[in-house]
């Protein structure tokens, strides 16, 4: 370890950084609705993410009513139930939670926290977000089409998508075909922003192993969402055209309520490789930046430095390479040679390692920490709660043996609500509960966090445990209804009525997070530049909400990591990236 | 999905060594960066104009599209109801035009370097005449096999073949889109220094849809 010198007169090394042409917008509408500003634009994602998400919230609710209470909802059809299932599904991985972690925090914090003054595309990037939002309205479209929204499972398997019988196969599957291919074309816009600045744009000193955790876990995100994405993008403009003008990519010979079809020889199981090869590094394009914000949040509340920072690099490396060669752990069901099954459950296990590493890491971190137990940390503690039991259930499923008479029912229910809802909305709030003073200059209100935190930690647990022990006891998922069977005992029944009042309480508790938003904005506690005392360069800014162009007239030079916590020697327990090192500092 | 494994080992292997060589000997936990320490100021972003390398990522995610279409292709092809179609005679005519196209824009792309600003619009023109004629002789080739009744939904050889050069002719599209943008502005009297890097992005996007396509057609050829 070494020692460095301060000399007060140290020549200083002027910015040599391309500046960014800012496009300074005089208009009303340029500077808050077509705005080229990142931060504004993350603020427009955020926004529009949360509201879709609310929709996807109370369509869950829809599904809840009527498994808790079969029979008692006139207005849950069938068909309705199943378009719930749907849309409640693509809204929450896709619309909201990819679109939120990306569009949104990526958009804010990766020009603020690698000190750059806005993307290296602003137009590109305004762009993005107006094809996000056409995307998005395309799909709340399709609810009213003739038909209504598909109602094909959010997997959108062929033959059953586009064939008549299933809730919206006449428009509502195009509809969200077309909302999927654009959200990937506006997708593509942001992240070539994303990769780019990270890659170009960073402020003098801040070297790659300098960036905080939560920007590689974004960096990360954004490269495997941009090698991915075109899976899907192949897999719905082939079952368009299957769709529209007959080919038989994906649809085999087939009778349809009587009538033989003039499809022949397409493949379903073609579509499910493309799916998933989309799907699985999916889960983890939700799951790294989650990875990232949280092992920040950790670190600054707990003042310590991240424990192991370049294995978590690396570690977040090593996931999202792997996550390419696992996808087949999504179609053990399907019939697939016994040598792939085993080929992929070996990859699957092996991810785990990695992951098993971040969490050792974050538990490390803790420990002996001066954990300090505010909003944030609650949730980045939840998360990692949340994070193991949904990943140890995941070495379940990862086994071809155990997934087969697990596939279908609500064991695997459980495990991804656990593993890729619960967990990443846990770091989306603790995030927003982090960075709201920066956005908006003010506190959010901390006895309505508490509570929320503690009504939506405990509700998520009653709904989501008790979904395991179904699954144990065979209930299948996707069904509108259970009817009479010999192996469901009555208090299974029960036991989803439970789970229902659970899950309701937890959605109305939503509520109170969405009015802590608003009340805090304008009556919360006026927020410090750098209320958290954190260390990265976004707390450093001269004007909080900061001002386009980010940094004042002066780019910020970077001395050090985002994790010089507690450092001994140091005046105060943190010691930003922007200051130079002194000679007491032992580093 | 063996090539597009293939892809992705391959791509991934180059970011995992270029962050190897960027991260294993770094020591992130010391702050320097003033006297005897600058080497923490010689940044290592990459040192390329951003819209080059904006262009290079965009390239990566075309590549996975079309990776992804040839591994659905061949997946497709083995099950039994595949009947290869006769590639027209035309195709070897538009392949021509398109190295045409692309030679041309190379020849633009030096041009430029060299300031030779009046051959560089010639280069620039005739890349963009060469490509439009690609575009249409595209055309007429699909017209020729719907002439003999080879129509996109009587058989998946037939749907592959007029997706896949459907979609190569639309990426080319959106190239013309930006030529266009970059012939407005040379004959628009911009100086050469000004408009260098958009013909240079030019140039990389014409050889790389150039590849893409000598792939494509290969394939179709071969099956």
């Amino acid at each position: 370890m070494s020692t460095v010198a301060h000399d007060e007169t140290a020549f200083v090394p002027p910015v040599e950084i391309e500046e960014v042409e800012l496009y300074h917008p005089k208009t009303w509408l340029g500077k808050y609705v077509f705005s080229q500003d990142a931060k504004v634009i993350a603020i427009q994602y955020s926004v529009t993410a949360i509201g879709i998400g609310m929709v996807a919230l109370v369509l869950s609710l829809v599904m809840r009513l009527q498994l808790g209470f079969p029979d008692t909802f006139s207005f849950i059809a069938p068909g309705a139930y199943l378009q719930a299932v749907t849309m409640h599904g693509m809204i929450m991985v896709i619309y909201l939670l990819t679109a939120l972690f990306l569009g949104g925090f990526g958009n804010y914090l990766i020009p603020l926290m690698v000190g750059a003054r806005d993307m290296v595309f602003p137009y590109v990037n305004m762009v993005s977000y107006w094809v996000y939002l056409l995307a998005v309205l395309i799909l709340v479209a399709s609810f009213f089409v003739p038909g209504g929204a598909s109602g094909a499972g959010w997997t959108l398997y062929p033959p059953q998508a586009i064939l008549a019988g299933t809730p919206g196969s006449d428009w509502g599957i195009i509809f969200m075909l077309v909302s999927l291919a654009l959200f990937i074309v506006g997708f593509t816009m942001g992240g070539l922003n994303y990769v780019v600045t990270v890659l170009q744009a960073r402020t003098r000193g801040m070297t790659l192993m300098r960036m905080p955790l939560t920007i590689w876990g974004i960096f990360m995100a954004t490269v495997l969402a941009l090698l991915a994405f075109p899976a899907l993008l192949v897999s719905a403009i082939m079952m368009i055209l299957d769709w529209s003008l007959g080919t038989s990519f994906f649809m085999p010979a087939i009778v349809s309520l009587g009538q033989q079809l003039e499809y022949e020889g397409g493949s379903p199981i073609l579509f499910q490789h493309l799916f998933w090869f989309f799907g699985h590094p999916e889960v983890y394009i939700v799951a790294l930046p989650a990875f990232g914000i949280v092992s920040d949040l950790i670190s600054v509340h707990a003042r310590k430095n991240i424990f192991g920072y370049r294995m978590m690099v690396w570690a977040i490396v090593a996931i999202a390479a792997l996550s390419f060669v696992v996808w087949a752990h999504h179609m053990y069901v399907s019939g697939m040679n016994p040598y792939f099954g085993f080929f992929f459950a070996t990859t699957t296990l092996i991810i785990a390692i990695p992951t098993a590493l971040k969490v050792y890491n974050w538990v490390l971190t803790l420990w002996q920490g001066d954990i300090h137990l505010n909003v944030p940390m609650l949730f980045a503690i939840g998360f990692v709660f949340t994070f193991i039991n949904g990943g140890l259930t995941g070495l379940f499923l990862g086994n071809v043996t155990v997934d087969l008479p697990l596939s279908d029912t609500y064991f695997v229910v459980a495990h991804f609500h656990m593993v890729m809802a619960v967990s990443p909305i846990l770091v989306v709030f603790g995030a927003i509960y982090h960075w709201y003073p920066k956005i908006t200059g003010r506190m959010l209100n901390d006895t309505i966090g508490k509570i929320h935190f503690w009504c939506t930690f405990v509700g998520t647990y009653a709904i989501y445990y008790p979904m395991h022990y179904l699954g144990f006891l065979g209930v299948p998922r996707r069904y509108f209804a259970m009817g009479a069977t010999d192996f469901m005992p009555d208090s299974a029944q029960s036991l989803n009525a439970s789970i229902t009042v659970a899950a309701l309480f937890v959605g109305v508790v939503q509520l109170l997070f969405i009015y802590n938003l608003f009340w805090s904005y304008f009556k919360g506690k006026k927020a410090s530049g750098n209320p958290w005392n954190a260390t990265t360069l976004e707390w450093q800014t001269p004007d909080t909400p900061p001002k386009h162009g980010n940094f004042g007239k002066e780019l910020p030079l970077v001395y050090r990591w985002a994790y010089d916590y507690s450092v001994p020697g140091a005046k105060q327990d943190f010691i930003p990236q922007n200051v130079p090192p002194t000679s007491n500092e032992r580093s | 999905m063996t090539i597009t494994l293939l892809f992705m080992a391959g791509l991934m292997a180059v970011v995992v060594w270029w962050l190897v060589r960027q991260t294993i000997a770094a020591r992130p936990w010391v702050a320097q960066g003033q006297q005897g320490a600058t080497e923490d100021f010689s940044d290592s972003t990459l040192h390329q104009p951003v819209a080059k390398l904006g262009l290079y990522v965009f390239l990566a995610v075309v590549t996975s599209l079309f990776a992804l279409f040839i591994s659905a292709y061949v997946m497709r092809m083995k099950l039994g109801d595949w009947r290869p179609l006769p590639e027209p005679d035309l195709l070897w005519i538009n392949t021509g035009a398109l190295i045409l196209s692309s030679i041309a824009l190379q020849w633009a792309r030096v041009s430029a370097h060299q300031e030779q600003a009046d051959r560089m619009r010639v280069g620039l023109l005739a890349g963009g005449v060469f490509a439009l004629a690609f575009m249409v002789g595209q055309l007429l080739a699909w017209q020729q096999l719907v002439d003999l009744g080879y129509f996109v939904n009587t058989n998946p050889a037939n749907a592959f073949f007029y997706l896949i050069t459907g979609l190569h002719g639309l990426h080319l599209l959106g190239g013309l889109v930006a030529w266009s943008r970059t012939t407005i502005k040379v004959f628009g009297g911009m100086e050469v220094a000004d408009v260098r890097l958009s013909v240079e992005l030019c140039a990389i996007y014409w050889h790389f849809l150039l590849l893409v396509w000598m792939i494509l057609f290969g394939l179709m050829l071969s099956t």
